[in-house]
């Protein structure tokens, strides 16, 4: 039998391994048996937990706890979101958005971004001098690049044109400094597994007093806005991952350096650039396609991926990549994001199997660097 | 704290928390990275549980949708369902007036879209007229929705036939198990159900997670409520929260091979705490009939009293005056009253739910709790 080799995963934008503080979060609300609405002391203790979650998890982002929608996922927050913020509004969104956020408005208005990833502010202007109000959905963090797109910009844009902006801060939320009212959002969502926390919890902030309608209806939870018994574990582990996540992974910026630049070394070419999350590389081989080079770094122990987790399995050209100019090399691009808990064995692990599945997919892509 | 509130959540299992845990602890991973092989366990683990919850109610693996819990359920069944059938010939929307809130409004919000939603009254069992339904039926119908098990008074419904009449006259048929799954024996394939939705946190398993049979054979199709990624065959986006669905699945394991034994425990516990309260409250009266019920539940009344009194008097004692999610409501449930209770009687009743950590010694000590709270409260007819 053959030994199996230390796995290195890298693959956080999919999902981050849970945090310490979620984990004891978690098992010691596991262990509660009330329901936050009923309003015996079982339930209330459940209640007491969930509204200091909320507390803590509005904190984070700037928002008053009033103004924290609880739900599923980052997946279900945008689709609040678009659902609630969209009708009597044309909807833009910019070319590199998640799939939650383009299925959430099939028919929308496509912004175009820069080589870099990077939303084009002249685009979102122009389009915005179109007929009629407007919701703009913009990602804060590119899953896929990490690029990050200007925010704060695009949101004076939307404001002085009396439109709506949306951001799926998904990837950025832990990672870097996050506030509602800096960035200018109405609406702001984000996911607890992205974090740190568990899977099964998310998060829609809004402005300040911003009403909107309940996609999933019953119960009366979340003020009216979100039915359904709340997940309160995962929403205790949401809470207590953002707490421990406090300024974000900026130690990973270093490593993650490192790692590029040992994979260019052999070749790569690193997709994205100007402001980027610091966990976060998007490395494209010339000549490889991205799911050979994912099943071959799998082999060897290494975890990664060729685009977002959800189209599960099927690799298809990404749409991120394509709308950055990059043609042929879309397909030839894999995404590389360090865990919050990332260490510099993980990184020479990497680039060991990275320069040897390089030499033999793509030797010219070597060669051609190393003639540079 | 005696815990006799297990129709609005139950405790998780030992068991369950043990299954669930490595999920939590040593495995990272997305079960949608398929292309890796910490993907590929974490999808691994998500199928086990997906077996084990359609093993629960006889249907096959893939005929299971993981949503966050029952109430997503419902919606996702009764607005996906019209929303998949658009404007067709079949608008009409049938359910009852003791259904659970979601199902009421999501079969109410249908309206706006062009549907005709129609609530039939029940009797004072809580029963539905089958005369009233085939009336209802007349009228071309898209779906009904009818619960198993009542979240207030344990009542259940002949669902099999309601099911046949709704089927002879073209309707596909839901129901919200959440409260009989893994409490009773359930085959929706015997039933006929078309959709069917669950939870996990009302049989032992975790809050966040819950379920939506959908049948394969005839197919019964729905559009999503919200899109993505396209997870669970496109019909319910966002990562399938691993950890969540182990549970679910440890659960559902658990209760069908401990169901039947557990019933007849409850059920005497039921029947134990029953007797016990009506030995020494006078006047003290039952919410629908004694059978057929839930073996977990008690709604009772408690002449001369309000509930809310009863809770405040007995703080060791977890109980509600119905469903959880409109326990700090003032308006009197709307289950009760569709059962032609005055807001009066309403208000003086209580919802006691016996579940799998009971013991006989719990039952006795509420016996003495309620007991003596409603001596001090209606202190003249407790001594009549």
């Amino acid at each position: 039998m053959q030994h199996a080799p230390q796995e290195i995963y890298l693959d956080a934008n999919a999902s981050e391994p849970l945090r310490p503080a979620a984990q004891r979060a978690i098992l010691e609300s596991l262990t509660l048996p009330g329901n936050p609405s009923s309003i015996h002391a079982a339930g209330r203790a459940a209640r007491r937990l969930l509204e200091d979650s909320r507390t803590v998890i509005a904190r984070t982002v700037g928002a008053a706890p009033a103004d924290i929608i609880l739900c599923s996922g980052g997946t279900e927050a945008n689709a609040i979101a678009i659902a609630g913020l969209s009708p009597g509004r044309r909807v833009l969104m910019g070319a590199t958005e998640h799939d939650a956020v383009r299925a959430a408005a099939p028919g929308a208005e496509i912004l175009l971004v820069h080589p870099q990833g990077g939303l084009d502010l002249a685009a979102l202007a122009a389009a915005l001098e179109g007929k009629g109000p407007a919701l703009v959905c913009l990602m804060l963090a590119n899953n896929e690049t990490g690029v990050l797109h200007p925010i704060a910009a695009a949101a004076a844009l939307c404001h002085a044109r009396g439109a709506l902006l949306h951001v799926d801060a998904a990837q950025a939320v832990g990672r870097i400094p996050v506030d509602l009212g800096e960035l200018g959002a109405d609406t702001l969502a984000f996911s607890a597994h992205k974090l740190g926390g568990p899977k099964g919890a998310g998060a829609l902030a809004l402005a300040s007093g911003l009403a909107i309608a309940p996609l999933i209806a019953g119960g009366g939870q979340e003020r009216g806005r979100r039915g359904g018994t709340p997940a309160l574990p995962a929403i205790a582990g949401f809470a207590a991952a953002l707490a421990e996540s406090g300024e974000g992974v900026a130690q990973l910026a270093p490593l993650r350096d490192r790692l590029e630049q040992g994979a260019t070394a052999v070749g790569a070419l690193v997709c994205g650039g100007g402001a980027r999350l610091p966990n976060t590389t998007c490395l494209a081989l010339a000549g490889a396609r991205a799911e050979t080079q994912v099943i071959n770094l799998d082999l060897a122990g290494v975890r990664v991926s060729a685009g977002a987790a959800c189209s599960s399995g099927k690799v298809t050209q990404s749409h991120v990549l394509a709308a950055m100019g990059l043609g042929a090399l879309a397909s030839c691009a894999i995404r590389v994001s360090l865990p919050w808990n990332a260490t510099d064995a993980q990184v020479d692990g990497f680039l060991a199997a990275y320069a040897e599945m390089a030499a033999r997919l793509a030797p010219a892509a070597a060669r051609t660097i190393s003639a540079a | 704290m005696i815990y006799l509130d297990n129709q609005a959540t139950t405790a998780c299992d030992p068991r369950v928390l043990d299954a669930m845990w490595p999920w939590f602890s040593a495995q990272p991973g997305n079960p949608h990275s398929t292309e890796h092989a910490i993907g590929r366990r974490a999808a691994d683990a998500v199928e086990a549980a997906r077996a084990e919850i359609a093993a629960l109610i006889g249907a096959s693996p893939g005929e299971i949708l993981f949503t966050s819990g029952a109430t997503e359920a419902n919606n996702l069944a009764i607005k996906g369902a019209a929303r998949f059938a658009g404007s067709r010939e079949r608008r009409r929307i049938i359910t009852a007036a003791t259904e659970h809130k979601c199902v009421l409004e999501s079969a109410r919000d249908l309206a706006a879209e062009g549907f005709e939603p129609l609530i039939l009254p029940v009797a004072p069992s809580g029963a539905i007229d089958h005369a009233d339904l085939g009336l209802a039926l007349q009228t071309p119908t898209l779906l009904v929705s009818f619960m198993a098990a009542n979240n207030e008074t344990g009542f259940l419904h002949d669902l099999g036939a309601l099911g046949r009449a709704a089927h002879a006259a073209g309707a596909r048929v839901h129901s919200d198990l959440a409260q009989a799954a893994g409490k009773l024996s359930l085959d929706v394939t015997g039933l006929g159900l078309d959709a069917a939705s669950l939870s996990a946190h009302k049989l032992y398993g975790p809050k966040g997670i819950g379920a939506l049979y959908v049948r394969r054979r005839p197919r019964m199709r729905i559009a999503p409520l919200f899109s993505g990624g396209g997870q669970e065959r496109g019909a319910r986006s966002g990562t399938v929260p691993t950890p969540l669905a182990v549970g679910f699945g440890e659960a559902c394991r658990i209760a069908r091979l401990e169901l039947a034994a557990e019933a007849t425990r409850i059920a005497a516990l039921r029947d134990r705490l029953l007797r016990g309260l009506d030995a020494r409250i006078p006047g003290l009266a039952l919410n629908g009939p004694p059978a057929p019920r839930l073996a977990g539940n008690l709604s009772l009344r408690f002449p001369g009293v309000r509930a809310l009194d009863l809770i405040a008097a007995c703080p060791e004692l977890a109980i509600s005056t119905g469903s959880a999610c409109t326990s700090a409501d003032i308006a009197p449930s709307h289950v009760l009253t569709a059962l032609g209770l005055t807001a009066g009687a309403a208000a003086a009743s209580l919802r006691l739910g016996i579940g799998r950590f009971n013991s006989a010694a719990d039952i006795d000590a509420a016996i003495d709790m309620l007991s003596a709270a409603y001596a001090r409260l209606a202190p003249a007819r407790a001594e009549a």
